[in-house]
């Protein structure tokens, strides 16, 4: 995927002192230190990633720390004190006021935590918002506005005015407002906070099937793991100032930078992060490829290594099934000995893609290892109760 | 040493009056076009409601404060025309009116651009709220001296005296206006790419509404009451009438002329603050878009009715 945006080097510092706070900063002075000293608070430091086009970037941070401050750097409603801002090419930090009023109509947009909708104006005159601002015909605002308001599924309270709407429909308003411009890059502030939470699942759940229709490069500020999980696909987190990680959900849950990052976790429901291929070892269990070995010498093998159950697969790497030391020893026994006969009944695998909190009820109701199995039925690995155990662990 | 402190003297009194004189004689041009423009509309609009028949004003005035207020106070104000009228006050009740309602439109024309000035730039307010604050802890007497100096006695003089005395709630609730729109706000504005321009005129004034409405409200009743005070320099109407009653020592006349002023003011207070109210940003819905709730829920309750 091609960068879409990319952040060099960018500092914002508040106060009299910039020069002198990028000084100590240097210095390797912290945040706390420096405001001590020049009454300069720091509020991003150092922030140096790319967005890619068409992700859902997540910036997440606790209040104060930053995320804010980093993506109103991106649209320029805060001046960054240092550093650049590449967007497709043209810095936006260099952008003359009458660039930057151009860029903001054509290129990014932006959805407000407290919605932002103009009272006096009905929901289609609020979603034609940036249309008219930057002078488009009559037609062409309604036309637009209607447009992205059906995308969001308020077209028949078009003509209603801001305080007749729910929350959750006064946002869906603030969301067409930023659709109708049809600017690809999106911020959203907070954009579900305000809430109830089985709306803000919901918007959620609506704003991953647009990204699947049309994708916009997103930026989406948050506070909440969850949320970052559900609609991320990478998540960078803040921590006074500094971006402290980097990485895709599974990566950040999995190798938490700090105990900061860990902190987030408290309470996050792991179950919904991962799913069965993600924990699946291969380790764990000795693999028979069938057509290199004869069952007597896996029964042996299986012997020595004092193990108790095997997985047997072909050539492709296709899964086959689960033989235990009984089984093998049953099978190889009989007349015409067959791998087939070892296998055991009741080791149906599992699909990567199953979800922990399914694979958990397969993993108790079972004495053995559930294996897991690729989309084209290929081995991945197996999931057995310490597996599990560890796995939802990490949070707590 | 005693000698010295009461022989020091700041002689302030003495350098306003030479400020005064060297205006006098150095910016008659100015005065005197600043007189003619103030007549001229002060004149249009007392002839104007001179010209329209009394019982025609008063039906008009009747209709508004039902249709801006209510059927309550539609009656209080067909009592208030009948006592007016009773009393014999009616033409010095127009002249007032007229007098305020061009003092007021001076003052909002002066004074809305300075509120919003003072709200875009921290500078400007820094050295205006001060003067706001002096224009206010000033008695209202003293505005009479110089505007009877620069401009004599007369309609004139008075409105001058009225206007700057009415000015500073306008201008104080238009900053505070513009400064209290949210942030969110001021910065959807300029995200999806507002010139200052478009930021002023189709966020910042529309969300301040309700509170330039209140400072609106507020000018047009300081106006009223300086009007009546400026009736001491000849500015005629209500005023003549209450001063006439304190000269001959006529209490009657005195309160005759007073409860005009207190019904005028009741009626310029209640219909004001209804412009306000649905001009307002909190209440949304435009006139003709509560007249569409309406009827929807009219339509709803004949369905359920069926």
């Amino acid at each position: 995927m091609q960068d879409k945006v990319v952040i060099k080097d960018l500092y914002k510092i508040f106060g009299p002192e910039p020069d002198e706070a990028l000084a100590l900063l240097e210095q390797g002075f912290s945040k706390d230190a420096i405001f001590e000293r020049t009454r300069t608070t720091v509020g991003v430091q150092k922030a140096d990633f790319s967005i890619r086009e068409g992700e859902v970037f997540v910036v997440m941070g606790l209040s104060g720390s930053g995320k804010s401050t980093l993506v109103r750097m991106l649209n320029r409603l805060i001046e960054p004190t240092r550093g650049q801002v590449i967007v497709d090419g043209h810095d936006i930090t260099q952008m003359s006021k009458k660039q930057l009023i151009e860029m903001r109509r054509s290129t990014m947009s932006m959805v407000f935590q407290s919605f932002a909708l103009l009272p006096h104006k009905t929901v289609a005159e609020n979603a034609a918002f940036g249309l008219n601002v930057s002078g488009a015909s009559k037609n062409e605002q309604r036309d637009r506005a209607m447009r992205a308001l059906e995308t969001v599924g308020l077209a028949p309270n078009a003509d209603s005015y801001p305080d007749e709407l729910s929350g959750g429909m006064k946002q869906r308003v603030g969301l067409a407002r930023a659709l109708a411009t049809e600017a690809p890059i999106l911020l959203m502030d907070e954009a579900f906070s305000a809430l109830d939470p089985l709306i803000r699942t919901e918007m959620q759940d609506e704003l991953v099937r647009l990204q699947e229709t049309e994708a916009h490069t997103i930026v989406f500020i948050s506070h909440d793991l969850d949320e970052a999980i559900r609609i991320g696909d990478r998540i960078a987190i803040m921590e006074g100032g500094a971006i402290v990680q980097i990485g895709t959900p599974e990566e950040i849950v999995t190798k938490p930078a700090n105990d900061y990052v860990r902190s987030f976790f408290y309470g996050v429901d792991v179950s919904k992060v991962f799913n069965a291929g993600d924990i699946a070892s291969k380790s764990l269990l000795a693999v028979f490829e069938r057509t290199g070995v004869n069952l007597r010498s896996a029964l042996a093998q299986l012997r020595d290594h004092r193990g108790d159950v095997a997985v047997v697969i072909d050539r492709g790497g296709q899964f086959r099934g689960l033989v235990t030391v009984n089984s093998l020893a049953a099978a190889a026994a009989s007349d015409n000995p067959q791998w087939e006969a070892a296998f055991l009944k009741d080791a149906e695998p599992v699909p990567a893609e199953m979800e922990l909190s399914e694979v958990l009820t397969r993993v108790t109701a079972s004495e053995r290892p559930v294996p897991v199995l690729d989309a084209d039925g290929r081995y991945r690995g197996v999931v057995d109760k310490t597996i599990l155990l560890h796995t939802l662990d990490k949070t707590t | 040493m005693a000698n010295g402190i009461t022989d020091f003297q700041i002689p302030i009194g003495d350098w306003v009056a030479d400020g005064v004189d060297w205006i006098q004689i150095n910016l008659t041009g100015v005065l005197d076009g600043i007189s003619e423009v103030l007549e001229l509309v002060i004149d249009s609009f007392e002839g104007g409601l001179q010209a329209v028949p009394p019982v025609l004003l008063a039906a008009l005035i009747v209709l508004i404060a039902t249709w801006r207020v209510g059927w309550k106070f539609g009656l209080f104000s067909v009592a208030a025309m009948v006592l007016i009228f009773g009393m014999g006050i009616w033409p010095e009740t127009i002249s007032t009116l007229a007098l305020v309602i061009a003092s007021s439109l001076v003052a909002l024309i002066i004074g809305i651009p300075i509120g919003i000035a003072m709200a875009r730039h921290d500078p400007v307010e820094a050295v205006v709220r001060p003067v706001l604050d002096f224009m206010q802890t000033m008695p209202p007497f003293v505005y009479l001296i110089p505007a009877a100096i620069f401009f004599g006695l007369g309609k004139v003089p008075g409105s001058i005296a009225t206007l700057i005395f009415a000015m500073p709630p306008a201008v104080r609730l238009t900053n505070l206006g513009i400064r209290q729109v949210s942030e969110e706000h001021v910065e959807a504005g300029k995200a999806f790419g507002c010139t200052s321009h478009q930021l002023l005129f189709k966020v910042q004034l529309p969300l301040a509404m309700p509170s330039i409405m209140a400072g609106i409200n507020q000018t047009i009743m300081l106006a009223l009451s300086m009007v009546v005070i400026a009736s001491m320099i000849g500015a005629g109407g209500l005023g003549n009438t209450v001063l006439t009653g304190i000269q001959r020592l006529d209490v009657g006349l005195g309160f005759e002329g007073g409860l005009g002023v207190v019904l005028l003011a009741i009626l310029l207070d209640r219909i004001t603050q209804s412009f306000g109210a649905v001009g307002g940003a909190a209440a949304a819905p435009s006139f003709f878009g509560r007249m569409r709730q309406a009827f929807e829920r009219w339509k709803d309750s004949q369905s359920s009715d069926v």
